[in-house]
């Protein structure tokens, strides 16, 4: 188990980290993800994937609504629940008999208040609930549209991209989504196969990807942090496997994220990542991947050209670290069983060439 | 036809394979030519004429091999696992796959809905 990105979780202590390359354009928020520290409080208030550690406006919305429910739901119980111990310890001392004309008309009265109370309390809670839909819903409606992002599900991974008029701007990525802070974002979201769920706890609640069908959604994240996101609609075999990354950074950072994504793969350098690039385009991972630069432009699996810069593998699964990448390469069905990328026929020289040369993909 | 036939698909009659074949047969742009298996620039693949044999072993040497006339040849360029999916698949179309294991639902677009039967 060791290496799987989530053990994001809880890292084993002496487990070694994998660092981000020096080369590799800078994102302190990245490295923070796979610090020993990253995550460990994921379950719990405050985590990484967690609606009660809210870091946007919809997701703060979200959990004042969550907070507003939690509290009136308490408090209905420990009334019931102490009315009803009130009624055990009076039947005990019961005298007058239940048809008494005065017993009764208490009790009308009685219920008749219960009854008002809990209708207009439900009716409160929907008013909260509508008005938080409202808050979600119409953010960023008036706001100047600057970015927007296209994710699209697959069994089980995410596709990513950011589209743009000019066709050599356009960023397609995978598994990792990278947000600038405190602007709106337009999530345009759909599916190639199944249903799927987008779910990132940390700035939205969850929207479906729905075959043939484009779902629209706000986030605005207001301060820096890396988040994990999860489908939340079960979708075959490796749906719980299936994660990506959110990166909410500061625009200028955001900006040399973007303007790196926008550049075509580097070329090989050393012989090994020479041989690895040839091996790479006669092999079949030409006919899924894409590696802009290259022969490579398929579109069915995720898109490599800066592969070295992302941070998981597999939907979020493995640590991108060379062992993994490896490991997935070689046999991928063998780590996430039903993945649609299948076991390749490589030899050991191969194997490492291949790697060498994904390597230098930043 | 000098193909061996002695050997077999592992996939015979493996619904999850077919279903697999049936996507790749779309991904890797078989339909480009044979069409949704009724023939275009290629032969039809859903009748029961077969040029180069029927057999499993046949159609797999078919697809690794390529065939004259413009079938090219995808050995080493498709792993060897998807080209019997895809072999499974081909040979469903012309009712050669127990029919019980072939999905009653197309990946193209259908004039039908999906729900209906054919």
């Amino acid at each position: 188990m060791n290496g799987r990105a989530h053990s994001l979780l809880p890292r084993r202590a002496g487990e070694k980290v994998p660092q981000a390359d020096e080369g590799a354009p800078p994102h302190p928020a990245l490295r923070a993800t796979l610090s020993p520290q990253a995550g460990r409080g994921l379950l719990v208030v405050g985590g990484i994937q967690s609606a009660l550690n809210p870091a946007g406006v919809q997701a703060a919305s979200i959990h004042s609504l969550w907070h507003v429910f939690l509290w009136v739901s308490v408090a209905v119980y420990v009334i019931t629940v102490a009315f009803f111990f009130l009624a055990l310890i009076k039947a005990h001392r019961r005298t007058a008999p239940l048809d008494d004309p005065g017993t009764e008309r208490r009790m009308t009265i009685a219920v008749s208040t219960g009854a008002v109370i809990t209708a207009v309390t439900l009716i409160s809670l929907l008013v909260a609930d509508v008005a938080t839909g409202h808050t979600i819903g119409t953010l960023g409606r008036n706001g100047a549209k600057k970015i927007e992002i296209e994710v699209t599900g697959h069994q089980w991974w995410w596709e990513v991209t950011y589209p743009n008029a000019e066709s050599d701007k356009i960023i397609k990525t995978a598994n990792e989504i990278h947000i600038p802070t405190g602007q709106p974002i337009l999530f345009r979201v759909t599916t190639r196969d199944v249903i799927h769920s987008l779910w990132m706890p940390n700035l939205h609640g969850k929207r479906d990807l729905i075959p043939g069908r484009v779902n629209k959604f706000w986030i605005e994240a207001d301060r820096a942090g890396v988040f994990r996101g999860q489908c939340a609609e079960y979708c075959g075999m490796q749906h719980a496997n299936m994660a990506l990354v959110v990166v909410a950074e500061s625009p200028s950072d955001f900006s040399r994220w973007q303007e790196h994504q926008r550049t075509p793969a580097p070329d090989p350098q050393t012989p090994e990542q020479k041989r690895g690039q040839q091996a790479f385009l006669s092999l079949p991972c030409v006919n899924c991947h894409a590696v802009t630069g290259t022969d490579a432009y398929a579109t069915l699996g995720p898109d490599l050209t800066h592969i070295a810069t992302r941070t998981t593998l597999a939907a979020g699964e493995l640590i991108n670290n060379k062992g993994n990448l490896s490991g997935w390469i070689s046999n991928a069905p063998s780590i996430k069983p039903g993945v649609q990328m299948p076991a390749n026929v490589m030899d050991a020289q191969q194997v490492n060439d291949v790697v060498a040369y994904l390597e230098s993909l930043r | 036809m000098g193909a061996p036939t002695a050997f077999n698909n592992p996939y015979e009659g493996n619904a999850y394979a077919i279903s697999q074949g049936q996507r790749l047969f779309e991904q890797y742009n078989c339909s480009g030519c044979h069409f949704h298996g009724g023939g275009g620039i290629g032969p039809p693949l859903m009748d029961s004429e077969w040029i180069y044999g029927n057999s499993p072993a046949q159609v797999y040497a078919s697809i690794t091999e390529g065939r004259p006339n413009g079938m090219p040849s995808f050995g080493g360029h498709i792993p060897a696992e998807q080209v019997w999916q895809l072999v499974s698949y081909v040979r469903s179309l012309s009712g050669l796959e127990p029919p019980a294991t072939v999905s009653p639902r197309a990946d193209e677009m259908q004039a039908r809905r999906a729900e209906e039967p054919k």
